[in-house]
């Protein structure tokens, strides 16, 4: 686990870069979270499926896998993929301050 | 009074909960129905050894309703929907089924036609599966014919049933080839989304090793966009390419149809919301899951079913009593792993405890984590007790449905992180 400093504030992530605490993510975040992706330009697209994924995540206890995202985000999976290229439901998971998801048993 | 419950899912799960059921309530307290859309059940661990010759078709297959015990009515059909609030099910020819319980046992279904491409040029001639009796039987022919060249096994996403099945394909391919004295012609790859061979970090090292050993090239991180079967290419969402003379393709999995068309009933990929530990959904407290069909965070395999059914009928019994639920399925699975030359692995594991070394059920017994051909003959063995003991409900001797701790060198693994 590190401390990292995001928009001025601290937050824990884990060793894979992940929020330890969803509480302590912030909107302010999501620019430098991005960026830190490789991602620096945030359109409506982007912004829809980090909310989604939350959302997801507060009901559920987990961020949705890429296949469930293209199914109920409203995105397409090749979407999703132009959106966040290195995967999406990973990076988006980081950037929308959630624990990787539980995709693969 | 008499009360219903109905099995919806003839497999593996389906039929040995109506059998366990039916040794535990006289058919005057319960009237048991199981429905499935066909008559046929398919031993489906077989299916792995029908493209190398080593298993036959027929062998695998045998009648639905003969593995149920007498007063279990078998009631062959598709089914539109349940309606879970009017506690009944729904038969696509108008049959209504009312329920006290209900339990789904329809497994996990393929889904081809959502990757690009699976299905079109090419399909069942230079792509096939081997995860259904169509295209195992299919395969068999192609790699019989085929002299050298590319073969590509890709998974194209998780989760699959028997995730173990891919890497088992590989370990055979190598040594079909070997046998046929042209391995030196074949290039083998796997293909995964995964970061690594398995899911969890020890097996997969271990098993990333031999697909090195016995030359396997493995592609990870890899999220099929499309097959494109004329080009003999896979291609990814991030436009990695790879190209096959041969692919053998694990297509997506998703719940039964007919759980989509219920409303409130499965997840975005038509699975059925569990709770891991008792098994019942978390849709209505008079349904429950059992095997593929759930969304649990276990593996998609018949040990797993098998295991659960302990669990599952004690909680039905428990649910028409009122009482409170017994919360003690582990997620405990156990998979022999055919590597090839007459030898297998053995792994066992749950929820927290991913698959170390050591032995099974207890300190004296077959070993873990370690290829041996005790485990081979363990696997071929299994399909007797998969008729004879799994199904009919009885248990194993000397294997509990709780995974043992005994035998295992757990002190020198740490306990796998939730992922």
């Amino acid at each position: 686990m590190t401390t990292a400093t995001i928009a001025g504030s601290q937050v824990e992530l884990n060793d894979e870069g992940f929020f330890e605490d969803p509480e302590q993510w912030t909107e302010d975040m999501v620019p430098e979270l991005a960026a830190n992706e490789d991602i620096h330009e945030l359109d409506d697209k982007h912004w829809q499926v980090i909310r989604f994924m939350r959302q997801e995540y507060f009901a559920h206890g987990t961020g949705p896998t890429v296949r469930a995202l293209g199914k109920t985000s409203g995105v397409s999976v090749k979407e999703l993929y132009q959106l966040f290229p290195k995967g999406p439901a990973k990076i988006a998971a980081r950037i929308a301050g959630i624990p990787k998801p539980k995709g693969c048993i | 009074m008499t009360e219903n419950v109905v099995i919806l899912g003839g497999g593996t799960g389906g039929t040995l909960t109506a059998n366990r059921l039916r040794k535990q309530f006289s058919r005057g307290e319960l009237a048991i129905t199981v429905v499935d859309q066909d008559r046929a059940h398919v031993y489906q661990p077989g299916l792995l050894f029908l493209p190398f010759g080593l298993a036959h078709g027929e062998d695998l297959i045998r009648p639905r309703h003969r593995q149920l015990k007498k007063g279990i009515d078998f009631v062959e059909s598709d089914i539109d929907r349940v309606d879970v609030d009017g506690h009944r099910v729904l038969l696509a020819g108008g049959q209504e089924l009312p329920y006290d319980v209900l339990v789904i046992a329809t497994g996990a279904r393929l889904v081809p036609d959502e990757t690009d491409g699976l299905t079109g040029p090419g399909w069942m001639e230079k792509v096939f599966t081997f995860y259904d009796l169509p295209g195992a039987t299919g395969l068999e022919q192609a790699l019989r014919d085929f002299e050298g060249g590319r073969l590509v096994v890709n998974v194209v996403d998780m989760p699959i049933k028997c995730p173990v099945a891919p890497l088992e394909f590989c370990f055979l391919a190598d040594w079909y080839f070997h046998e046929r004295g042209i391995r030196d012609r074949v290039q083998l790859t796997l293909v995964t989304p995964l970061d690594a061979a398995f899911t969890k970090p020890r097996a997969a090292s271990m098993l990333g090793g031999m697909l090195e050993d016995k030359g396997v090239e493995l592609v990870t991180e890899f999220n099929t966009g499309e097959v494109d079967g004329a080009a003999g290419k896979l291609v990814g969402f991030d436009e990695r390419e790879v190209p096959f003379d041969l692919a053998v393709v694990i297509p997506v999995h998703s719940g039964a149809a007919y759980v989509g068309r219920s409303p409130g009933l499965g997840d975005a990929l038509d699975f059925v919301e569990t709770d891991p530990h008792t098994l019942q959904s978390k849709v209505a407290p008079e349904i429950f899951a059992i095997g593929d069909a759930a969304n649990l965070p276990a593996s998609k395999a018949g040990s797993v079913s098998h295991f659960e059914g302990e669990v599952l009928v004690e909680n039905i019994t428990r649910f028409l009593r009122g009482e409170p639920l017994d919360a003690s399925f582990d997620g405990h699975a156990n998979c022999f792993i055919e590597t090839g030359f007459d030898k297998a692995l053995l792994i066992d594991f749950n929820y927290e405890q991913e698959p170390v070394e050591g032995h099974y059920p207890g300190p004296v017994g077959l070993p873990l984590l370690k290829e041996s051909r005790l485990n081979h003959l363990g696997k071929l063995m299994f399909q007797w007790f998969y008729w004879h003991s799994l199904l009919p409900g009885r248990d194993i001797p000397g294997v509990g449905a709780d995974m043992p701790r005994a035998g295992k060198h757990i002190d020198r693994a740490p306990r796998s992180a939730p992922k």
